[in-house]
């Protein structure tokens, strides 16, 4: 049973679709990562979750309540905002107990009740500080010990680390991970960052243009991608072309650029594939290696070379004109050679067929 | 490069604060040391003299009162003004937001005469209530605080008005959202976030109607009758003989507005914070509350447009023609020939013009000069420079305006006192003084809001740092300078407070003439002095709006 249920959640600016007929199930406890490019309608999404845009159609459903007409003030949803939006005129107790105070909360109780929030976020003592005192780091951490003070329902984050610089931002997303779900909180977050999204979402759903691409865990999203746009959008991936020439249960066969290649997964007949018919075929970069360049491979050229240690991305451009961007050993291939490209022996990884656009 | 300077800049700077020193804290000096001395000596003789009359202690209450209730007035005005048009979509809100700063275009005597013309005894509304009601007489005298503070609350709220509503404008929208998913209700977000984060903007609102209330002139002057604020009361005291009791008077002012500065200034203080987009208008959904706002905008904003108009038909109506007719019977341009055509007429205008123009260039000259030192160089002193800019700010223009006349009223060179008083000199050096705060604040905000590295980058492409300043930091401070410079062109266009202590025949500014046509009735020439006033300082406003804006990209 979902805890939380959004059913064709839709709300238009003007002529845009910014949201167009969302439908998610999250459960109690579970992190829900919302990502897209910008403009995908993720922070729309965010805002209408959390009442401050109402949906043209849909309804937001927590706990078996319809509260998609309710105003925020009564959703019991904590919000982290993307410039955190403290308030500056008071100190970080007066922040972090701000929503306690909505509650009737006072005296005693308050002050335990931000220290222990303070406590959450390792900003014990942290009081009596002034918010234009505080590091963006200690800011962020201020904000969310903000929203989760008044133990809210579900927790929304906008972007929460995209204000912070790149040493501190992977600290504080292991902060951040460990956190939620120490408190187990039910929690929806926004990024246009694939890893970060990763990283923190026990789901990622997949936006664009406002519409829904696909939901699915991690492993789910890079090794079955719904489409060419989450095929490329999550993870690296290079597209050529191909045609198939054979559909059979333990996989499909492939022809591109005149080398026939065995696809070994049933993605093909789930797909509905049939012989003859023209495809994109994407390639994660580990997918294909680089042999020899004998008949029967795939020929192409080592343009370039981007160093990343033991394993390196090379770029490589086939006799055809395809650019594709292919991992291998750092030391064994240099630009300007000439190989051959053959699918790498690991089952089922990393190539994606889909038919070709008309 | 900024951070250091070299011997030539820091001699620059000495200078300058000499030069400042001696226009601005000298002749205040002088005040105070000839409020307790006399040519005898020390003595408290003026002081207790100060202290034993009634008529003194009346006349700095009623400035205190006078300036508190027109704070209060003036806020009770300005800010729903703007939050009405800031926070609330309506059709026309535009255009009303721009109508709502329009007094700012009257100076202030012209100001006042347009409510004498409007709500006076024999002005339009007070003469339709009469016909109204088959009355023998007017209905109400405009005459004495009432009408002080009608004037004042009519030419200030614009203060509260512009400042409420810039702080609106850069209100964080997520704040608001951040208390509202923290359950806080309407109420309690305004009293929680919303009016502290408009805090500093309505302390400056209060600290500039204060300032200026307890400085103006104009009002007590023409409709003060019986009543006494201190600012008539030192002209009136000067005018009897009574010198060094008129600097006691002065020094008490000027004590006054040193305490309400103090006082302010703590509220004043910026937050800072998070900057994010401003929430948006909210449309008034109800029609028949739509209906009603934007019909009651509306009304108030011809209430407001009122004493322009009323300005505008006396200019063109002949003199004596106009008694009890509802509309004017006859028409004529003569009151404008009048002004064109008599050399004598003529004059205060061709006067004012120049007086104001030599005066505001003077102003931005030395505050660009100011800005490179001590943004720039950050020359020693620099704390220093930037006060004495702001002085004079802080001090009434009647306290200034006595200090400069008692300052360069005697021939003592080794004591940097000349005789100024009588000449050509002392009214554009007098306007300078009074301008330099506003163009200097203007140009020092200006200079701290540009990027220290574009200088950098000038001097590494090879330019010196006069080039650098001409080449690169005026053109972007073009908007600043634009700025600071109308404000200060109009402020001296339209003065009257210093103008009626210093002037002579041949350097009379407008605001005199209008006075003088007042006192032999010759009501049409005032107005028409006063249109073009009006005219000249909107128009230099447009201007200024136009081309300070957009300055590069």
């Amino acid at each position: 049973m979902a805890f939380l249920r959004v059913e064709g959640l839709a709300r238009r600016f003007g002529a845009t679709a910014a949201v167009d007929g969302v439908s998610l199930d999250i459960a109690r406890g579970e992190v829900l990562a919302l990502l897209g490019p910008s403009g995908s309608g993720k922070t729309t999404t965010l805002r209408l979750l959390a009442g401050f845009e109402t949906p043209d159609a849909g309804r937001v459903i927590v706990d078996g309540l319809d509260v998609t007409r309710a105003p925020p003030v009564t959703r019991r949803f904590g919000m982290v905002f993307q410039h955190y939006a403290l308030f500056p005129h008071l100190d970080v107790r007066g922040n972090v107990g701000f929503g306690l105070e909505s509650l009737g909360v006072t005296g005693a109780e308050l002050e335990r009740r931000v220290a222990a929030a303070l406590e959450l976020v390792d900003l014990g003592g942290f009081e009596r500080r002034r918010i234009a005192q505080l590091s963006g780091g200690q800011q962020q951490r201020v904000a969310l010990a903000r929203a989760l003070a008044p133990e809210p329902r579900v927790l929304l984050l906008d972007e929460p680390l995209s204000n912070l610089d790149p040493a501190l931002r992977e600290r504080t997303r292991r902060e951040l991970h460990d956190l939620i779900r120490r408190i187990g909180i039910t929690t929806v977050l926004v990024t246009h960052e694939q890893e970060e999204a990763f990283d923190l979402g026990d789901r990622v759903a997949v936006l664009r243009a406002g519409r829904l691409e696909q939901v699915g865990t991690p492993d789910e999203l890079y090794g079955a991608p719904a489409n060419p746009f989450v095929a490329a959008f999550v993870g690296r991936a290079s597209t050529i072309e191909g045609v198939v020439v054979g559909v059979m249960d333990g996989g499909t066969r492939v022809r591109v650029e005149g080398v026939e290649w065995g696809v070994p997964s049933d993605a093909g007949v789930q797909r509905g594939l049939t012989v003859g018919q023209r495809l994109r075929v994407l390639l994660r970069p580990e997918a294909v290696w680089m042999a020899r360049p004998e008949p029967g491979t795939l020929a192409a050229v080592v343009e370039a070379r981007r160093f990343a240690g033991a394993t390196s991305l090379f770029v490589v451009r086939t006799d055809r004109g395809a650019t594709l961007e292919v991992s291998g050993p750092s030391r064994q291939i240099a630009v300007g050679e000439r190989v051959g490209l053959v699918p790498s022996r690991r089952a089922g990884g990393g190539i994606h067929l889909f038919p070709a656009e008309a | 490069m900024s951070g250091r300077t070299g011997p030539r800049g820091q001699l620059l700077a000495w200078a300058l604060l000499l030069a400042l020193g001696w226009l601005v804290v000298y002749p205040l000096g002088l005040v105070l040391l000839e409020a307790v001395h006399s040519d005898g000596g020390w003595t408290t003789a003026y002081v207790r003299q100060f202290m034993r009359r009634p008529n003194e202690w009346q006349a700095l209450w009623g400035s205190l009162w006078i300036s508190l209730a027109s704070v209060g007035l003036a806020g009770l005005v300005g800010i729903p003004l703007a939050v009405l048009v800031t926070r609330y979509d309506f059709p026309g809100r535009r255009l009303l937001a721009a109508v709502i700063a329009l007094p700012a275009v009257l100076p202030p005597l012209v100001g006042v005469i347009a409510f004498l013309f409007l709500y006076g005894e024999s002005g339009f509304i007070a003469r339709a209530v009469q016909a109204l009601f088959r009355l023998d007489e007017a209905p109400w005298r405009l005459e004495g605080a009432g009408a002080i503070l009608l004037v004042h609350a009519y030419s200030m709220y614009v203060y509260f008005y512009l400042f409420t509503r810039a702080a609106l404008l850069s209100l964080d929208g997520s704040m608001l959202e951040a208390a509202a998913s923290l359950g806080a209700g309407r109420w309690r977000t305004i009293r929680r976030v919303v009016f502290p984060a408009l805090r500093p903007a309505l302390a400056g609102g209060a600290l500039l109607t204060f300032m200026t209330a307890l400085a103006s002139f104009s009002a007590p002057y023409v409709f003060g009758g019986g009543f006494r604020v201190m600012t008539t009361q030192i002209v009136s005291t000067r005018l009897n003989g009574e010198t060094a009791l008129a600097m006691v008077e002065t020094v008490s002012l000027a004590v006054l507005a040193l305490m309400a500065l103090v006082l302010f200034r703590g509220a004043e203080r910026d937050l800072g914070g998070s900057k994010g987009t401003p929430p948006a208008p909210t449309r008034l959904a109800q029609s028949w509350l739509r209906r009603g706002v934007t019909f009651l905008s509306w009304g108030l904003g011809v209430v407001l447009l009122l004493p322009h108009l009323t300005l505008l038909i006396v200019s063109f109506v002949p003199v004596g023609t106009w008694t009890t007719e509802a509309v004017p019977p006859a028409w004529t341009f003569g009151n404008y020939a009048t002004l064109v055509r008599d050399p004598v007429r003529f004059r205060p205008l061709l006067n004012s013009l120049w007086l104001a123009t030599a005066a505001t260039v003077a102003a931005v000259a030395i505050s660009l000069l100011a800005g490179a030192l001590v943004v720039r160089r950050r020359v020693k002193g620099r704390g220093l420079l930037e006060g004495l800019l702001a002085l004079p700010w802080a001090v009434p223009g009647t306290v200034f305006a006595i200090a400069l006349a008692t300052a360069f009223s005697v021939h003592a060179p080794w004591t940097g006192r000349i005789i100024l008083i009588g000449t050509v000199w002392i009214l554009p050096l007098a306007y300078l003084v009074r301008n330099l705060p506003l163009t200097s604040r203007a140009t020092l905000a200006g200079f701290r809001a540009l990027d220290p590295s574009l200088d950098e980058a000038a001097a590494s492409l090879g330019a010196g740092r006069w080039r650098a300043l001409w080449a690169v930091s005026v053109p972007l401070l073009r908007p600043s300078l634009v700025a600071g410079a109308t404000l200060a062109f109009v402020t001296a266009l339209g003065d009257f407070v210093t103008s009626i202590v210093l002037y002579t025949y041949d350097t009379r500014p407008i605001s005199l003439e209008i006075l003088g046509s007042l006192r032999q009735a010759d009501v049409g020439v005032a107005a028409a002095y006063g249109v073009v006033l009006m005219a000249v300082s909107a128009l230099v406003f447009a201007l200024g709006a136009d081309r300070g804006g957009s300055s590069v990209g």
